[in-house]
């Protein structure tokens, strides 16, 4: 039976993570390299890991960084920001990269999700969908809807975000990174209501990410987004923070009758 | 050092298998010869990737005539030090229901079918190896999978393991020091990095005493 897949998520400038690192004995901003190889080591079934440089330089330590990841990384490594063409996720995959996750290019130009899959395989092609709950749009089915956002959540599509879900796998998308701009960084769970509407929408696998909570709540709302359907969860400042461990948070959901993979 | 021959389709995506050789101490290095797949200790088939093109890629002759088809099938049939993975499983095999109407690489008698009663395709993500009562040489744990296809019958004489999506599928099958992988070991975690490494022990060069 397929575990459910447990991901810290690295939000990476300039080759740093970024998101409230606070290990002891790790300097402040984090070495993805050293984050990596320790949540491999604590259970994680896969990584991601996003360039949000805002700068064109900080882009520039991108693959380096996949590269310098991939040689203490073995699970699978999912890399996003940024990826606007064939040609950038055929550098990604070649520096390291297991899968590529394309945004907002998708967006722009559907065909790429179709590229990137006969190209290169539709297992490494992931479309990362951003939502918001949103009273602008309807699914076909008349149902309340969230609406795809891109920019941080500054620019609004107009696009239902399981109507895009299904396009985009149609259009060759393995797997669907979705996550709830609403919750992200709250802590306040998942979006169940999201997530329920874009499982309904597309066969593919779909992570669910964007407000994962605490320690005490963390297997919790992982439970919840199982039970809603979600493939894999996401989270970043619970583990980095230290708090829990994928480990610790696979061993709890276990005892809740979820499969997750046990540690070697 | 041990030098490992990855056999290029030019399809593959090979950062994670490199990486994951390295790590274990061997040394990579990429070949499309197929005298070099002919001489080397150890080679490994890799597979991201389409069936058909890659067999394309297989069956193109080099200069003296020769194949990495040909090369392939010689020493797997001989039980020579081979590693496949994923699509290289598919590849060993007979045909595919992937590419229908092309020749696979026969060295196993069995044939890949469409994985049609998964609740899920692609079948992505960890699951269960669970090794057949009689296979010694393939240990039991969690591996990572990511493909649509597989061996729904164990190939003959051969030592398999199993894992379940929907009906059960062979995920790793072993004969002589011939290892293939329906799952990714190279992204397989300590599992993974296990297998390659006793396959890699496997590879030595006997030492005369």
């Amino acid at each position: 039976m397929l575990t459910l897949r447990v991901i810290p998520c690295l939000d990476v400038d300039s080759g740093r993570v970024v998101k409230g690192v606070r290990f002891q004995g790790l300097r402040d901003a984090g070495d993805p390299v050293e984050l990596a190889a320790r949540y491999e080591r604590d259970g994680a079934d896969e990584l991601c890991l996003l360039d949000v440089s805002a700068t064109h330089a900080g882009r520039g330590h991108g693959l380096a960084t996949v590269a310098a990841v991939r040689r203490v990384l073995g699970i699978p490594l999912t890399v996003g920001g940024g990826v606007r063409s064939l040609d950038d996720a055929r550098q990604l995959l070649l520096a390291g990269a297991d899968k590529v996750a394309v945004n907002s290019a998708a967006l722009a130009r559907p065909e790429l999700l179709t590229e990137i899959a006969s190209e290169l395989g539709a297992q490494c092609c992931v479309v990362a969908i951003d939502a918001a709950r949103s009273s602008a749009v309807r699914e076909p089915s008349g149902e309340a809807a969230f609406e795809v956002v891109t920019h941080g959540g500054r620019r609004r599509t107009g696009i239902p975000a399981a109507s895009w879900a299904q396009r985009a796998t149609e259009r060759g998308a393995g797997e669907v990174l979705l996550t709830s701009f609403d919750r992200d960084g709250t802590g306040a769970g998942y979006d169940l209501p999201l997530l329920t509407q874009v499982r309904a929408a597309t066969r593919a696998p779909v992570i669910a990410s964007g407000g994962a909570g605490g320690r005490s709540r963390a297997a919790a709302d992982a439970l919840a987004a199982f039970r809603a359907g979600a493939d894999a969860v996401l989270a970043a400042s619970v583990f980095h923070s230290g708090e829990l461990t994928p480990a610790a948070l696979k061993a709890e959901l276990a005892r809740q009758g979820v499969p997750v993979r046990p540690m070697d | 050092m041990r030098e490992v021959i990855i056999a290029s389709t030019g399809l593959a995506n090979i950062a994670s298998v490199t990486a994951a050789l390295r790590r274990l101490g061997a040394a990579p290095i990429v070949s499309t010869s197929p005298s070099a797949v002919r001489a080397a200790d150890a080679v490994l088939l890799p597979g991201v990737g389409a069936l058909g093109p890659a067999m394309r890629q297989l069956t193109a002759p080099d200069a003296s005539g020769d194949t990495l088809a040909a090369a392939l099938r010689e020493r797997v049939d001989q039980g020579r030090r081979t590693l496949a993975i994923c699509l290289g499983l598919q590849l060993l095999c007979r045909s595919s229901a992937e590419a229908p109407g092309v020749s696979a690489l026969g060295c196993f008698a069995a044939d890949v079918l469409r994985l049609d009663s998964a609740p899920s395709l692609p079948h992505f993500g960890w699951n269960a190896v669970a090794p057949a009562p009689d296979a010694r040489r393939i240990p039991p744990g969690h591996a990572y999978f990511a493909h649509s296809y597989g061996l729904l019958s164990a190939p003959p004489d051969c030592e398999v393991a199993w894992t379940e999506h929907g009906a059960r599928f062979v995920s790793a099958v072993r004969r002589g020091d011939v290892l293939a992988c329906q799952f990714h070991p190279e992204l397989s975690g300590a599992y993974g990095a296990a297998l390659i490494s006793d396959w890699l022990g496997a590879a030595r060069v006997s030492v005369p005493c």
